[in-house]
């Protein structure tokens, strides 16, 4: 795990482009804070440095803090055994991510579950489709405001009542 | 296709022929009518237009060689798969969504649930990632208790892998030995933990209860017969002409193109690349065990099964030397804000009386912090990712499931190949959808 003083070199170059906002090392791993537009160079340029594999990618809402919606990166070095996350915030407002699945094809499916869940807008994923919920489904089910429990349940004998469902 | 003739079969009612063969009989006007009709043209024809068109096909939801509720969208040429997409979600069940509004340690059951026949994994991870935010220590007794679990589980998975996957083959018999063997272990988790499946043994800060008397001497028995089965296995599928050919030097990706992807596990393991988290990167007490790491060569199906029944050996190795060293000592942490004081206390202690009441109804408090929590499930990378605010419930609960990551591989393993070799790789891949749709 890259510690403190690691961290600092390793975030040297990329402090110099501009773009991370914090670096922080807590529970044994280090962690960048960077702007939405920058996540695509940070990955390129953690990628050049050995962090090869993008292991996961994870949506979060952090209501009711602004800005609200989170996206974070899980790299890993397989060589050096290291692991680091990238993590950025976007609001509600202007939910835009740059994807990153062109670089790193393993985020499709993480990037349309984030899309689906959370209404993350990923420019320019390929296929940027809900993956989880149904196409038709309205509102973005991860969110902290969405409500529990607020879904009728479909029997035959309510089919027709329940809006949307047949026509 | 095939069977159309392309050229003018030959025709003995030809002025030449007939002159020849004057001994043959003559025939009607109708027969030599029909005979002088040729398919030529119209073959020609045909196989002039066979590649131009592509049969989009639904394979699934509801398709016992899918294991589970998956739907491919195939395109075909013929009996070729072009290309194909995955459609998931059938089985989405708010798994993360429900976390949410639990305390932690009444997520855990919910959890288990999610990928269902590694439900010890889906447990461990979940307990991992909140003993890291509440930097809590794990007796020893306890990690050798949850790897004992952990690796018997695994060897349960990849029976029932396994055994399914020789059905999709054809192979009947190698099912039933398979969940013999299964029903063994089952029975074990039923004598240790009280369940069959989705135990709720683990918990934060250790196991629920220690094993019971006798537990171990059954294991043992379990294990001798298990390494018997493994040989058993082999017998019926290594040189199995059958096998080896739906097998052999089907569904190839290459190693990068794996990782590029993201894919991890025994499918990753089978072109070569030995990693394994429990190797790379311990955890749980795994760097105390002696073992080894099973890789492929081609990374065909064939390795990828190879891969998967040689791991069902070392698993019996490790499971055996966590039996061998179990340490004495307490099976589950000691500290009264996470883990539940003994029973008998509370009928003395007024202070065991609070913190279990505290604990029973509000839960614990975690310290607000975001971890990831990898560990080496029998398909790939599981982690858990939890964003704690320091209330007892979690804010923030996601699977990264290695079958959700791992499917995406499917159409690089199935293209240009038969619809037939389709399933195979299926098979050989091993998604659990519920794992998937979570």
């Amino acid at each position: 795990m890259p510690d403190a003083a690691a961290l600092a070199v390793l975030s040297q170059d990329l402090l110099a482009t501009g773009g991370v906002l914090a670096t922080r090392h807590e529970h044994g791993k280090a962690r960048l804070d960077v702007e939405p537009a920058a996540v695509v160079d940070t990955l390129a340029a953690l990628k050049a440095q050995g962090f090869r594999s993008l292991m996961s990618v994870h949506g979060l809402d952090y209501y009711p803090e602004e800005p609200r919606l989170g996206v974070q990166y899980e790299l890993l070095d397989m060589t050096a055994r290291d692991r680091i996350t990238v993590a950025t915030r976007v609001t509600i407002a202007d939910p835009h991510v740059p994807s990153v699945t062109p670089a790193w094809p393993t985020a499709e499916h993480q990037e349309r579950e984030i899309f689906d869940m959370f209404g993350v807008i990923f420019d320019g994923h390929p296929d940027l489709r809900r993956i989880l919920m149904p196409d038709d489904y309205e509102g973005h089910p991860q969110r902290r405001d969405f409500p529990i429990g607020g879904e009728p349940v479909l029997f035959t004998h309510n089919e027709k009542d329940v809006p949307g469902w047949i026509e | 296709m095939t069977d159309l003739p392309t050229t003018p079969p030959e025709d003995d009612a030809t002025p030449a022929a007939a002159a020849t063969a004057t001994a043959a009989p003559s025939k009607s006007a109708y027969r030599q009518m029909e005979e002088s009709i040729t398919m030529a043209p119209l073959a020609q024809q045909a196989m002039e237009n066979v590649h131009d068109e592509l049969l989009t096909l639904n394979f699934g939801p509801h398709h016992p060689a899918t294991h589970g509720v998956l739907r491919l969208l195939v395109s075909l040429d013929g009996e070729i798969v072009r290309d194909l997409k995955p459609v998931i979600g059938y089985v989405h069940t708010g798994i993360e969504k429900t976390a949410e509004q639990k305390q932690y340690w009444k997520a855990i059951p919910v959890i288990e649930r999610m990928d269902y026949v590694s439900y010890f994994f889906n447990a461990y991870a979940f307990c991992g990632a909140t003993e890291t935010l509440l930097e809590c220590e794990v007796p020893k007794r306890a990690q050798y208790l949850r790897v004992i679990h952990l690796e018997l589980n695994r060897i349960m998975s990849h029976l029932v892998w396994l055994g399914t996957s020789a059905l999709d083959l054809g192979a009947m018999s190698v099912w039933w030995y398979c969940f013999r063997e299964r029903e063994t272990l089952l029975d074990l988790f039923e004598m240790s933990t009280g369940q069959r499946m989705h135990t709720r043994y683990f918990q934060v800060g250790g196991v629920i209860e220690d094993i019971p008397r006798g537990f171990e001497t059954k294991v043992r028995q379990f294990l001798k017969a298990q390494r018997e089965g493994v040989k058993t296995y082999g017998d019926l599928l290594n040189r199995n002409e059958i096998a080896l050919q739906r097998l052999r030097n089907v569904g190839i990706v290459d190693e990068q193109r794996l990782l590029d992807l993201g894919v991890t596990g025994p499918l990753l393991r089978a072109t070569g690349n030995p990693w394994d988290l429990r190797k790379a990167m311990p955890y749980c007490s795994y760097e105390d065990f002696d073992f080894k790491i099973p890789v492929g060569t081609l990374g065909d199906n064939y390795d990828r099964y190879a891969c998967r029944l040689a791991e069902i050996k070392e698993s019996c190795d490790i499971v055996e030397q966590a039996l061998d060293a179990l340490p004495e000592g307490p099976h589950i942490t000691d500290d009264r804000k996470i883990a539940l004081p003994p029973r008998h206390e509370l009928a003395t202690s007024m202070e065991a009386l609070i913190h279990h009441f505290k604990l029973v109804t509000e839960g614990m408090r975690v310290p607000a912090g975001e971890v990831y929590f990898p560990i080496e499930s029998p398909r790939g990378e599981m982690g858990v990712f939890i964003r704690s605010d320091g209330s007892s419930k979690p804010a923030r609960v996601h699977m990264r499931d290695p079958s959700f990551v791992n499917l995406q591989a499917t159409a690089d393993m199935c293209r240009d190949s038969l619809i037939a070799d389709m399933i195979a790789t299926l098979a050989m891949m091993d998604p659990i959808l519920g794992g998937v749709d979570r």
